[in-house]
């Protein structure tokens, strides 16, 4: 032993004390694109330091179909249903911001009905989305159950929207101007019984994790954004909340109905993966209340506007009168011309603040329309957040920040 | 204002407030459709930004976006949208510029900024002097040109796909079993700049015709005959063939093929 110290001894200078490895190097590894965990397709390369993640350059575009470009030779109707295969897991709340600029540039008038309409539905949207994100973020962590429980929820979601619009997901049902159809009475019940009823298995689920040590382990002080830091990182939705900010567009920028509505907006206190988890958590509740509302005020009335020169008349209307018909052939070759002008709409989806900026010349055409994604900026703070943290953290950080790339590469 | 788009408090006073905030450097504003724009001196971008920033509280820079405006002189737009969550308001910064002319990045007023400068550069071609780390984002790696811009076509210029022989993707230019169609909806008294067939006998060059022709016999979609027994009726339409018509009153008569 001795004999072997001593030579250690003579490896070993002041400059450089350890002895054995004399070069760590760090680990450059390859993160996706394809990875269960990496919620679709994404590539981060991320040097490690061991295990301790030293930098994180996510490179994306992997899904980049150029909707902005394809939109660009589409009338404006054409293009709406793009937008669901944006956000394809909350696909309405992709529509609502396209349609609500249209209106703006227009100055359309939506009838009340339409408007509670779109609040409900963009509420059962918000909801379908948690679903799928608390599952996957519990399942990203380790937890199996509760994930299997929401996603059955998360299935009669997508039955109600099948019901309103005849698609599971992509809908296309928000128009400008409304809604594309009413829906039927039955289905505004069951939504009601649903309501009374889904709650149960949704906090089953959650009490499985909110109050797990090996949950709370894995995401509390995980990647702790300050509010200053969540602001100049363009942070938005549930991130920003979970760092503190009080900021909600349904309540500082209510469109259509939400300034009638009821409804609390949750914050985080630390601002780490757990309260964004948390802030989630709570929304669904708040989107469970707001639609009670909604069941509850909506008048009867038309879904969608009257002008007959942007919405297109209904199917027996074009049997009677021959002024529907030549809308309906104008509107669906011709489309409607939307004054020249810009408007930058943004609407709070369930992953944030949704924004899309529409240049039009006064053509039938977007001249562009260029959308604002949530998950660019919070993926591209995915270095800032992971810097320091255990390469297992990062799937954590991903899962709590909710990135979908359909909208993220769009 | 009958449309329900999100309201955000009242402008009233904030153009000409910031207007003067922003002095020298401010070369146009616009309020329109509720919303504030300022079209601003390129060069004091990141001064002009900063000072709304620190002084009139529009604390997140939510979206940087690029417009092509190919007959301008500087024909790209770069548009700044401001959020101010505590004074609840949004406005828009704008500047232009041209393909060699670099616009000064605002990286290190808003970290946000980086990812969203690498997208007009990515799609326009923008140049954002400053930025450190401008390489593309959203294309693929390798990618030529700038999609967005207007003279880019739809299609692109490439398609790709596995080749089995050479074991990797390849690139080859594309090919389209059908041409894009893009139907010109502008009538000729809204100012289409374009001939209409007839017009010339009014004055003014006719488009030289251009005969539809095609190459080879693959291209006419007939290709070789089907063969004898293929042409031949199939028991099912024998069977309808013999089978007499059921008679029709008689305001319903209508004679075979008249229908089309």
């Amino acid at each position: 032993m001795s004999d072997y110290l001593d030579e250690m001894d003579h490896l070993a200078d002041d400059t450089d004390p350890t002895v054995g490895d004399l070069e760590i190097q760090n680990f450059t590894i390859n993160f996706g694109p394809q990875h269960p965990a990496a919620h679709g397709v994404l590539r981060m390369v991320m040097e490690l330091d061991g295990e301790i993640v030293e930098r994180v350059d996510p490179h994306i575009g992997l899904l980049h179909r150029g909707t902005e470009k394809l939109i660009e030779h589409k009338t404006y109707l054409q293009a709406l249903p793009y937008f669901d295969r944006l956000d394809y897991c909350s696909p309405l709340a992709m529509e609502y911001s396209y349609v609500l600029a249209i209106e703006k540039l227009l100055d359309l008038e939506v009838p009340l009905r339409g408007q509670y309409l779109r609040v409900l539905f963009a509420e059962l949207t918000r909801i379908c989305n948690h679903m799928l994100n608390l599952g996957a973020h519990v399942m990203d962590v380790g937890a199996m159950t509760p994930n299997i429980w929401v996603f059955e929820i998360r299935e009669q979601c997508l039955e109600f929207f099948e019901r309103a619009s005849g698609a599971r997901m992509h809908s296309a049902w928000f128009r400008p101007g409304g809604v594309h159809q009413d829906v039927p009475l039955k289905l505004l019940t069951d939504i009601a019984d649903w309501l009374d009823e889904f709650p149960t298995l949704f906090e089953d689920a959650m009490s499985l994790v909110v109050g797990n040590r090996i949950f709370k382990q894995r995401n509390v002080n995980i990647a702790t954004v300050s509010k200053d830091d969540a602001v100049r990182w363009g942070f938005s939705g549930p991130v920003l909340r979970g760092s503190g900010v009080a900021w909600d567009l349904r309540k500082s920028q209510p469109y259509d109905v939400y300034d009638r509505m009821d409804f609390d907006v949750p914050v985080g206190t630390s601002g780490d993966c757990y309260d964004r988890f948390m802030v989630r958590v709570e929304e669904v509740r708040q989107s469970a209340r707001i639609m009670r509302q909604c069941l509850n005020e909506m008048p009867d009335g038309p879904v969608a506007s009257n002008d007959r020169k942007i919405v297109p008349p209904k199917r027996a209307e074009m049997k009677q009168s021959m002024e529907a018909l030549i809308h309906h052939f104008k509107l669906y070759t011709e489309g409607f011309h939307v004054p020249a002008g810009e408007v930058y709409v943004a609407t709070e989806s369930p992953k944030g603040e949704f924004g899309v900026y529409l240049v039009s010349d006064g053509t039938n055409k977007p001249y562009r329309c260029k959308i604002r994604p949530t998950a660019f900026s919070h993926l591209q703070a995915m270095d800032f957040m992971t810097k320091g943290h255990m390469l297992p953290d990062a799937t954590a950080i991903l899962g709590a920040i909710d990135i979908v790339f359909g909208e993220c590469d769009r | 204002m009958a449309h329900s788009a999100p309201a955000i408090l009242s402008n009233s006073g904030v153009a000409a407030k910031l207007g003067k905030a922003i002095g020298a450097a401010l070369l146009n504003t616009v309020e329109a459709y509720g919303e504030i724009s300022f079209t601003v001196e390129r060069a004091k971008l990141a001064t002009v930004l900063d000072k709304l920033r620190d002084k009139h509280e529009y604390q997140q820079l939510v979206e940087i976006a690029g417009v092509d405006y190919p007959d301008r002189p500087e024909r790209f737009e770069v548009c700044y949208h401001l959020l101010s969550l505590t004074k609840n308001h949004r406005i828009r910064v704008k500047v232009s510029t041209d393909e060699d002319t670099p616009v000064p990045s605002v990286t290190h007023i808003w970290e946000v900024a980086g990812w969203l400068e690498r997208e007009v550069f990515d799609m326009y071609g923008v140049l954002f002097d400053g930025n450190t780390d401008l390489r593309r984002i959203l294309t693929d790696y390798g990618f030529q040109g700038h999609p967005f811009r207007k003279d880019f076509p739809l299609t692109g210029y490439v398609e790709m796909r596995y080749s089995e022989e050479a074991k990797r993707v390849v690139y080859e230019p594309v090919k389209l079993a059908q041409d894009f169609r893009s139907f010109d909806f502008m009538s000729p008294w809204e100012g289409a700049d374009y001939i209409l067939p007839g017009d010339e006998k009014v004055g003014g060059e006719a488009p030289p015709p251009v005969p539809k022709t095609t190459e080879d016999k693959n291209d006419t979609g007939a290709g070789d005959k089907a063969n004898k027994e293929a042409a031949k009726p199939s028991k099912r339409d024998e069977a309808n063939v013999k089978k007499p018509a059921p008679k029709r009153t008689k305001s319903g008569t209508q004679k075979k093929g008249e229908g089309k």
